[in-house]
């Protein structure tokens, strides 16, 4: 087991040096700092001298990959594929475009963006758990067929469109909660109730179906005819034998995202102005702050390996019969 | 005028044209046909098809580009207006072209903010320019929208009433397996609707306008051409290197698997919307450095869109070839490939033409799948401002630019409303004809 771990934690090292390389290319040769000079001082203000201490203050005057102007082991090191991309495993992310330690800005706004995401996590996986269950229930009734009916229009209706009619439905005609922002301590929850509300709902529908599916495909085993023919009563066989089986593929859509919930939400917390790190994505993305962007491209790879890798352990805990080696 | 071709209107009459190849192929081999027949039986499949038609028929109208051509002053060469227009917009000049100065709400006969009067007396609600202009009395406009509407309603039951004639007659007896009956409710809603837009059309902005005076019914319609592109393309332009990665990891195994696999989950390992962020940021860096590239702002703005389409691409494609590898792992065991094998045929002539066409249903479950999660992708991406170009109208740009409105006083909630509804309807359709779909050729589905 133990040796299994590791050496899933060892294949994530060269994932984790390709998400690097892609980055690097991505930022730094499909583009060179020069272009992006360009953009970030805009049409009026580029001259070569602007240009080159634009670089020179954000260090990417250097050459990209080797320094042949350097002595020693500084033909390597001085250059912006080290500075960079290098650096980045050691999660120093540099300075954003208006001065700050990316790092300690990533820290502070971890916070607020957990305290969003996890409660919508938990209630959002309940939620669905009981509704789909729910319509496994009433199997082949109107009730099942009404509520999967239900389930593909909610699938069919824009985030945006939750979003913007919740915002406005409860927080500007009957005025219940604060339209945005975050409070601090207990105060906070005022805030964080709309957009935890918006999200579980946004989600439900395709979450819903998709465990339907899962729990019906279950429900058609031996084992749960087994269970009847004992005469075990539906709900316990739902919920004692269905439900229970059912956990592996449920683990591996869920257990996944666990560690991308550090990242936040985009878009929920860009309309409630909820300073977490979905809202520094976009702000960083609207004022083409590319150091930013790099930093969360890379802490979210490797959240999303932590993912792979915690889904993996869960397996071994859920199913006895699975054994790591 | 001169015809105009852009990239992506090239693409999507190269799509049009797969969709009329399939269907000739599907005729030829049985199994295809009758798994189509279980679409065709499926009554949801059938309505949400025929909703899909009109649709792709606007979206095919609005893909017909032009540049129209200038007055032409004597002794110069012929010139032509840097403005790319499509037939959509021919169709619809009048709703392109008269504009109002700002918001107006549907079928409104007065604008929807006052504005001080001609001769100085206190601040009035206009009259609009185009919406109502034919009433002497803005007060007759209830019957005016109620005569012109029940006109509209009239020749879409008239042409209802032709097409269930027509289906009753030759169609009916001839494929009975077909789901007539949801075929004709969904052309009945479609046509009504249609009728009354239609007929209103040349005398109100019938769903209003927008902030600067824009024809909100015409921006609707625009946008779906945009939807249509980004849900179809995208799956289509990593189709090629999905089949190929997919089948080869599948087939080879060995390093190649090994790296194959390297290389879709380090690609999925990044956050997508990030991912899509970095390179759309990088992209427009590109377009911006060359404008040299493009003649028009529409070429400009086609490259953005299809830019988009492949980015979005890159990061969904890991998901099919993943099914592609798992399939091919199954089929390569199975004894047809065995035999094949054993004959001497070399393994580039198994994949093609012994793997290839075992695994094409699932390629055509991810296509359907897909399409309706992309659409809604649209609109977010757009919202965060790495979608599509900003000039490029879209159900997301729409929305982009409506958000403040239900803020405001008094409430303005047509575009919303109107780009929301439009939306749903397609992503809809799509999600039930994608269930048709899979129903029928999902072999895993048909026991539940």
């Amino acid at each position: 087991m133990l040796t299994y771990l590791i050496r899933r934690f060892l294949y994530a090292i060269p994932i984790l040096i390709g998400v690097n390389l892609i980055t690097f290319a991505l930022f730094f040769i499909v583009n060179t700092p020069d272009d992006m000079a360009r953009m970030q001082l805009g049409a009026k203000r580029v001259t070569p001298e602007a240009i080159e201490k634009w670089k020179a203050e954000r260090g990417y005057d250097k050459p990209l990959l080797w320094n042949a102007a350097a002595a020693g082991t500084a033909k390597a090191t001085d250059t912006i594929f080290f500075d960079k991309s290098l650096s980045m495993f050691a999660f120093e992310f540099g300075r954003s475009e208006d001065g700050r330690d990316i790092m300690t800005e990533i820290r502070t706004r971890m916070g607020p963006s957990l305290a969003i995401a996890i409660p919508v996590f938990i209630l959002g996986l309940w939620a669905a758990i009981t509704f789909a269950l729910l319509l496994v229930f009433f199997r082949g009734t109107y009730l099942d067929l009404g509520g999967v009916v239900l389930c593909v229009a909610m699938m069919s209706i824009s985030s945006l469109f939750y979003i913007i009619g919740g915002q406005w439905l409860i927080s500007k005609v009957w005025n219940l909660v604060p339209i945005s922002g975050l409070g601090a301590g207990l105060d906070a929850t005022r805030f964080l109730i709309l957009p935890v509300i918006i999200s579980v709902i946004g989600g439900l529908g395709g979450a819903a179906r998709w465990y339907r599916t899962i729990f019906i495909e279950e429900s058609n085993r031996d084992y749960v005819r087994t269970a009847r023919a004992k005469g075990l009563s539906e709900l316990a066989v739902l919920f004692r034998h269905v439900l229970k089986n059912a956990m592996i593929p449920i683990l591996t859509g869920v257990v996944v995202v666990i560690p991308s919930l550090f990242l936040g939400s985009l878009l929920i917390e860009s309309f409630f102005s909820i300073p977490g790190l979905g809202s520094y994505t976009i702000d960083a993305i609207n004022a083409q702050d590319f150091a930013v962007v790099r930093a969360m491209v890379f802490i979210g790879s490797v959240l999303y390996i932590v993912g792979l890798w915690l889904t993996d352990i869960s397996y071994t805990l859920v199913d006895p019969r699975i054994r790591l080696n | 005028m001169m015809p105009v071709l852009l990239w992506s209107d090239a693409l999507f009459f190269l799509l049009l044209a797969i969709c009329l190849g399939g269907i000739v192929w599907a005729r030829r081999s049985p199994q295809l046909a009758a798994s189509w027949r279980m679409v065709g039986g499926s009554r949801a499949g059938v309505a949400a098809a025929t909703v899909l038609l009109f649709f792709v028929a606007i979206a095919l109208l609005d893909s017909m580009h032009y540049r129209e051509r200038l007055p032409q002053q004597p002794g110069e060469s012929v010139q032509y207006s840097v403005e790319v227009l499509s037939a959509l917009d021919a169709l619809m000049k009048t709703q392109r072209t008269q504009t109002e100065k700002t918001y107006s709400a549907p079928l409104a006969t007065h604008l929807y903010a006052k504005e001080s009067r001609a001769d100085g007396q206190g601040r009035d609600f206009p009259r609009l320019k185009f919406g109502g202009k034919h009433l002497e009395d803005a007060e007759d406009r209830g019957a005016d929208v109620v005569q012109h509407a029940l006109i509209g309603l009239a020749a879409g039951l008239a042409l209802w009433a032709g097409l269930y004639a027509v289906i009753r007659r030759w169609l009916r007896p001839r494929a009975q397996w077909f789901a007539w009956d949801a075929l004709l409710w969904a052309m009945a809603a479609m046509l009504l609707t249609g009728g009354v837009l239609i007929a209103l059309m040349p005398h109100y902005h019938v769903l209003g306008t927008d902030k600067v005076g824009q024809d909100v019914l015409y921006l609707t319609l625009k946008s779906i051409r945009t939807a249509l592109l980004i849900g179809t393309l995208t799956t289509l332009s990593m189709l090629p290197a999905a089949l190929f990665l997919g089948i080869l990891a599948g087939y080879k195994g060995g390093w190649v698997d090994d790296l194959i696999q390297y290389l879709y989950t380090v690609l999925n390992s990044i956050p997508g919307v990030l991912l899509i962020a970095a390179s759309i940021l990088m992209m427009q860096v590109v377009i911006d450095t060359h404008p040299e590239w493009f003649s028009t702002a529409a070429e400009r703005a086609d490259a953005r869109l299809l830019s988009l389409c492949i980015i979005m691409g890159v990061t969904s494609w890991t998901g099919l070839c993943r099914l592609l590898r798992a399939e091919t792992l199954k089929l390569r065991e199975l004894e047809f490939v065995q035999a094949a094998q054993a004959f001497g045929v070399s393994s580039w002539a198994i994949m093609a033409r012994h793997i290839l066409p075992n695994v094409m249903h699932i390629v055509m479950i991810s296509v359907v799948m897909d399409f309706s999660g992309l659409v809604l992708a649209e609109a977010v991406l757009s919202y965060v401002g790495i979608g599509v170009d900003p000039t490029t109208i879209s159900f997301g740009t729409m929305i982009n630019m409506a958000r403040m409105e239900l803020a405001r006083e008094p409430m303005v909630w047509w575009s919303l409303i109107a780009a929301f509804c439009f939306m749903f309807v397609l992503v809809l359709a799509a999600n039930l004809f994608a269930d048709a779909v899979r129903d029928a050729f999902d072999p895993r589905g048909r026991t539940s």
